[in-house]
């Protein structure tokens, strides 16, 4: 691990890997929508999105997408894994690293 | 009709308000593990978990997720999915998985239930409930998922058995009941926060994308579908810290202590991960030292800047750990394949193709130390000499891995460290280990060394046949030695119809 | 502190001592550039034992294996014991030379350098 920051400017990365499969697809789609500069790396079997400092996951935006309710707890179906503080809430889920 | 509730006040009801106060009783009677690690806990209404995931929730979700999960398994048996796997070497992961990591989540489901049980905190309880639950799901699935394999190869009969028994197997059993027999907040910071947090990524992520690639749909299923609940593990792992920095500033060098030796810990039993993903899939998905800097420099690096706040800092030999990222997946599959007539699964020679992308992959270290073990070996094995190493190895007290780490700053050598406590001499790998010991040599001076246990007497014998056959149960000539000729390669050709 | 438990004054059961191993002692053999061994191996033995039977009956057990072996000059042969260099003599018992539990023999065996002169 590393002990130097390889910038001043750049935060750390937030990231949120999800199954590759058909639900997934639509939840990629809303996190692309509401988060421009986030990357999507797609790797076998799963999918990886990752962005500087903060990624948020916007309840409303996957239900335009998907053309049905969504509850964001529905996101535990198809999550691998993550990094960053959580916050969830009704509306959203939020990855953020304070520093 | 009654409003719905929104998930912050269903989560406040469901868990927080199911606490009470202690009238008659002494709360540190009814709590008696909470103090004697020196963590001092002044509020433990300020523990905040982010998922606010309450029980019905959570049967809920889970029950869609073993749904889904079972009705793969049901396809892919039905649809003979082992014979899809990209080749039959693959299969030798699944054993050092099974044997070597399914019972630690057995282990971490009776961990995570007995903590629960301590903490005075109902957060912190339904948290480790939802989590000890989970991990004994994990256990559940990883045994159904490998059973199909178990009808058609060697070498996953007895991994439970094996687990309790085996000389490399100590190495995680071990692992774990070190954190097992430490307080619950060690436990936490140990099993909740370095493994899960960092950890377990390496494990659960890119080998189990890899495990997809060798075309092995029931592993990456469970995988996936385990490393769904780890999410939620990670996440509290990191509520569990930056609780415990935040109740009292007298917490944070126990803290920091504990995150020196977990990180140390995890390292090191992380080399078989290491080995796996370089050597043991035979479709590539990336290098065990990529999948190092993604999850654990990278992740654990934003982590640890994030956590600077409180006074934390990298873990103790991060500089160590950082270079032997190059070296130590090749070291241990040396061992494996120079031990292999006393190892559960098959071992092999690399091709030569492989060996190519481990020169690419590991331009500063693999020809220069690594691929000279090789060119040896394949001499020998070509004048019909197949090298297995005579006698055993040396352990290190610690960690329990022989000791096959060398020295960062010169690689060809070992790695040699020693300590006499109360006039008895201990060995250790490395630094790291050495100083884990030095700090409670009273609980490591009780480590059940498997070397040392077959010289006492204590797994039968005389000879390493009888140990390997009788109190091991591996089934010799089909569990052990070289993949070429192994039972398991002769059936797999007559499945695939080639000579 | 020795242990942080619960239990005051709690000390653990030394699970590998001497009086465990029926009059032998467990000694360690590392061969240094000489990696086709992955690590140091270990050996209960007699604490009369010569060096010479050490060298005669041991060290091939330990190291036969390697294509080097049969180039080694013992007398030749450069011995740590437990970090200090030694020089012992084929008839000193292990006792005499001051080996006790769980020592660490290393050697260096100039001029061989493993498989190609690579350390393996």
């Amino acid at each position: 691990m590393s002990t130097e920051s390889k910038s001043g400017s750049s935060r750390s990365k937030v990231y949120i890997a999800l199954q590759d499969n058909d639900e997934s697809r639509y939840i990629i789609e809303a996190i692309e929508q509401d988060n421009p500069e986030a990357t999507i790396i797609h790797m076998p079997a799963m999918v990886r999105v990752e962005a500087e400092g903060k990624l948020v996951v916007n309840r409303e935006t996957v239900e335009e997408v998907m053309g049905r309710d969504w509850d964001i707890q529905e996101l535990h179906l198809n999550l691998i894994t993550l990094g960053g503080n959580v916050d969830e809430d009704d509306d959203c889920l939020t990855l953020e690293w304070n520093s | 009709m009654a409003k719905k509730l929104n998930i912050k006040d269903k989560y406040r009801l469901l868990t927080r308000d199911l606490d009470w106060e202690f009238s008659y009783q002494d709360r540190s009677k009814a709590f008696p593990y909470e103090a004697f690690e020196g963590i001092k806990i002044t509020d433990w209404s300020k523990w905040e978990d982010p998922f606010r995931l309450t029980m019905d929730a959570y049967w809920k979700y889970q029950a869609e997720k073993e749904k889904k999960l079972y009705a793969i398994f049901d396809a892919f048996q039905q649809n003979n999915g082992h014979l899809n796997v990209s080749d039959p070497r693959y299969v030798n992961a699944l054993k050092l998985f099974l044997t070597g990591v399914s019972p630690l989540e057995y282990q971490a489901y009776q961990g995570f239930a007995h903590v629960g049980r301590q903490f005075g905190g109902v957060g912190a309880r339904v948290a480790c409930q939802m989590q000890s639950l989970d991990e004994l799901r994990h256990v559940q699935t990883q045994i159904h998922a490998i059973s199909h394999y178990n009808k058609y190869f060697d070498g996953l009969q007895e991994y439970s058995h094996m687990h309790d028994r085996v000389w490399y197997l100590s190495v995680p059993k071990s692992f774990f009941n070190d954190a097992r027999a430490a307080g619950p907040f060690e436990y936490m910071i140990a099993i909740g926060f370095s493994f899960e947090y960092v950890l377990t990524n390496l494990l659960f992520v890119p080998f189990m994308s890899g495990a997809a690639h060798n075309g092995d749909m029931a592993t990456v299923t469970f995988g996936f579908s385990a490393q769904s609940d780890e999410a939620r593990h990670m996440t509290l792992g990191l509520e569990v810290i930056k609780f415990l920095l935040e109740q009292h500033e007298d917490n944070v060098p126990i803290v920091q202590k504990w995150i020196d030796k977990w990180f140390w810990r995890g390292t090191r039993l992380l080399t078989i991960v290491a080995m796996m993903m370089d050597y043991m899939l035979p479709n590539k998905v990336m290098s065990w030292q990529e999948a190092w800097e993604v999850y654990f420099e990278e992740a654990g690096g934003a982590l640890f800047k994030d956590l600077a706040r409180y006074g934390i800092t990298m873990p103790k030999y991060a500089d160590i750990i950082e270079k032997e990222k190059e070296h130590i997946s090749h070291q241990a599959w040396w061992t494996f394949y120079t031990h292999g007539h006393a190892a559960g699964f098959h071992t092999w020679i690399p091709t030569d193709e492989e060996l190519d992308w481990l020169s690419e992959k590991y331009p500063n270290t693999f020809d220069k130390y690594y691929r000279p073990r090789w060119e040896l070996a394949k001499k020998l094995e070509a004048k019909g000499e197949r090298f297995y190493t005579s006698g055993l190895p040396m352990l290190c007290q610690t960690c329990q891995i022989p000791m096959l780490f060398t020295e960062m700053d010169n690689p060809g050598e070992i790695s040699y460290r020693d300590h006499v406590h109360d006039g008895e001499r201990y060995h250790f790998c490395s630094d790291g280990c050495h100083d884990i010991f030095v700090d409670e040599p009273e609980k490591y001076v009780q480590s059940w060394l498997p070397v040392h246990q077959i010289f006492q007497g204590n797994c039968g014998g005389p000879d390493v046949e009888n140990i390997l056959s009788d109190y091991y149960r591996m089934n010799l000539g089909a569990d052990n030695l070289d993949m070429k000729g192994s039972p398991d390669e002769k059936r797999w050709k007559q499945w695939k119809g080639v000579a | 502190m020795p242990v942080q438990a619960i239990t005051d004054n709690y000390t653990g059961q030394v699970m590998d001592a001497k009086a465990n191993f029926g009059g032998n002692l467990i000694i360690y053999f590392g061969w240094d550039e000489h990696l086709m061994f992955c690590a140091p191996k270990a050996f209960p033995l007699p604490p009369q034992m010569t060096f010479g039977d050490v060298i005669d009956q041991i060290m091939p057990q330990a190291f036969g294996q390697h294509p080097e072996f049969k180039d080694i000059d013992w007398d030749k042969a450069q011995w740590t014991l437990n970090r200090e260099a030694v020089s012992p003599a084929r008839d000193q018992s292990l006792e005499a030379l001051g080996v006790d539990h769980k020592s660490c023999f290393r050697l260096r065996t100039p001029g061989l350098t493993g498989y190609k002169g690579t350390g393996v």
